[in-house]
């Protein structure tokens, strides 16, 4: 396997591949300004989003921690940050801060949107002129953090998509990366296997605390058996029938050699190398967000039937088995294994080529997602506004 | 010689059609891939590509074996090379 790539890294220390300049809003009502930016300053990426308003307790800090940690992220080299008020955003900003990275936030009480939207174009054409002058530089795998979530998955992901993501994931983490799976309902039927490969029984308590709870919410709220949720329809279109066999299939992304290291919540980032598990929906883009938020700076994203999902600064790279979906949806697919099914390839050669790939995305390529203007930004609610 | 379904462990109980046009009465070829063998089985139904193949007769209430691992429950009963899906098969879960 190759060991370096040209990446950019940040005054934290942390390697970044894209050098976004994003316009962030604190909350819904800032969207309309922060697109506004955006659409006066090329080159950088309005984030808009439908939350923070009223928001209180855990879901509270969820927020915070999306928003902060999407700022964080290496692959954004600078963030404006634009909020309804000024306490709430300054919040936002002094968290980005911290890594060292320009950020500048903007309020909206008492200047108006005009105002608000002229000012923070001023610093946004500052950044991106900053932005730009940076250089990419030697960064070694080891510094990579690439995170995992299938979707629209059907019965050739759990054949070959999702062990070839596996296969990538055991050479990444003996070259000492960092890796990251989640899905916490989507492990249902599989979850003694997970727990067998939890690194310790702390770390297997902290995983069986997250999958109880989730089991619980799943419970308290179902009106069926999640026929059709859990299986989705697409998921059942492509032959898979229960919620175990899809979980089966699912965890094949985790490989079979790395211990889970850890168990993280929502946003939260990883403190080492390893392979961690995040409890997170198995909603695709919530999924991806929440690992940008992380920090995660590449995923790998396999797919049966065809998701087209993406994200706004983590790029997402497609593979998928399934011959029907190759023809049908080609622009969407990053990576190709279909040979699998044919006997044509082995699972080591699969892995090989989406590590080629992910090599060459985090070179500076872009994604069939990136290319087709993916950018679905999802944040994870927990309960209702005040 | 084309692989028309794929076994992911001996003594599974289902196969997965990995072409498309499987018709009722076909011989398909099944490679298991655990031990890299092969075998045969006739379809009865038609069976759309990612769909399963049984590969025993199976009762209600039996336990249906993907990846050596249970994953669900017989709720119709289903023969040897039969469409094995939502119509005879459910969750034990939620």
């Amino acid at each position: 396997m190759n060991n370096t790539f040209m990446g950019y890294r940040r005054d934290n220390g942390r390697v970044g591949i894209r050098n976004h300049v994003i316009i962030l809003p604190l909350d819904d009502l800032s969207n309309a300004a922060c697109e506004a930016v955006a659409n006066n300053i090329k080159g950088t990426l309005a984030l808009p989003h439908a939350y923070g308003r009223l928001q209180f307790g855990e879901d509270l800090e969820l927020h915070f921690r999306t928003l902060i940690g999407t700022g964080c992220n290496p692959n954004v080299a600078a963030v404006v940050v634009i909020g309804i008020e000024p306490e709430w955003t300054k919040r936002i900003v002094d968290g980005i801060a911290k890594t060292g990275k320009p950020v500048a936030g903007f309020a909206i009480e008492k200047n108006g949107d005009l105002a608000t939207i002229c000012a923070a174009s001023r610093k946004a054409k500052e950044f991106v002129q900053y932005a730009t002058e940076l250089q990419r530089t030697e960064c070694h795998v080891n510094e990579l953090w690439v995170s995992t979530k299938c979707g629209e998955s059907d019965t050739t992901s759990g054949i070959a998509a999702n062990p070839t993501v596996g296969n990538a994931f055991d050479k990444l983490w003996k070259a000492g990366a960092t890796t990251l799976f989640g899905e916490t309902t989507e492990i249902t039927g599989g979850e003694h296997l997970v727990m067998a490969r939890c690194a310790t029984p702390e770390v297997r308590d902290k995983f069986k605390g997250f999958f109880d709870r989730y089991a619980k919410v799943v419970e308290d709220h179902k009106t069926n058996d999640l026929c059709d949720s859990q299986p989705t329809k697409g998921n059942i279109e492509g032959g898979l029938s229960t919620i175990e066999e899809k979980a089966l299939g699912n965890i094949q992304k985790i490989g079979r050699e790395a211990p889970v290291i850890g168990c993280l919540d929502k946003a939260e980032s990883p403190t080492g190398p390893g392979l961690w598990f995040m409890d997170s929906s198995s909603a695709a883009a919530e999924m991806v967000t929440l690992a940008a938020a992380a920090g995660f700076v590449v995923h790998f994203f396999p797919t049966g039937q065809g998701n087209i999902i993406g994200n706004p600064i983590l790029p997402v790279i497609k593979l998928s088995a399934n011959p029907r979906t190759l023809r049908t949806m080609s622009e969407h697919i990053d990576v190709d294994v279909s040979g699998i099914l044919r006997r044509e390839m082995n699972l080591d050669q699969a892995g090989d080529l989406l590590l080629d790939t992910m090599f060459h995305t985090c070179q500076g390529r872009y994604t069939a997602a990136e290319a087709l203007g993916h950018r679905e930004f999802v944040m994870t609610r927990l309960y209702e506004s005040a | 010689m084309t692989t028309h379904f794929v076994v992911h462990e001996p003594g599974d109980s289902v196969g997965v059609v990995v072409v498309e046009g499987v018709k009722k009465g076909d011989v398909l070829t099944g490679w298991v891939m655990d031990g890299d063998t092969t075998m045969e089985c006739k379809t009865l139904d038609d069976i759309p590509i990612g769909h399963k193949i049984a590969l025993k007769d199976l009762a209600v209430g039996d336990t249906v074996i993907k990846y050596a691992t249970d994953i669900g429950k017989v709720v119709k009963p289903i023969k040897r090379g039969e469409h094995v899906h939502v119509h005879n098969i459910k969750t034990k879960r939620w």
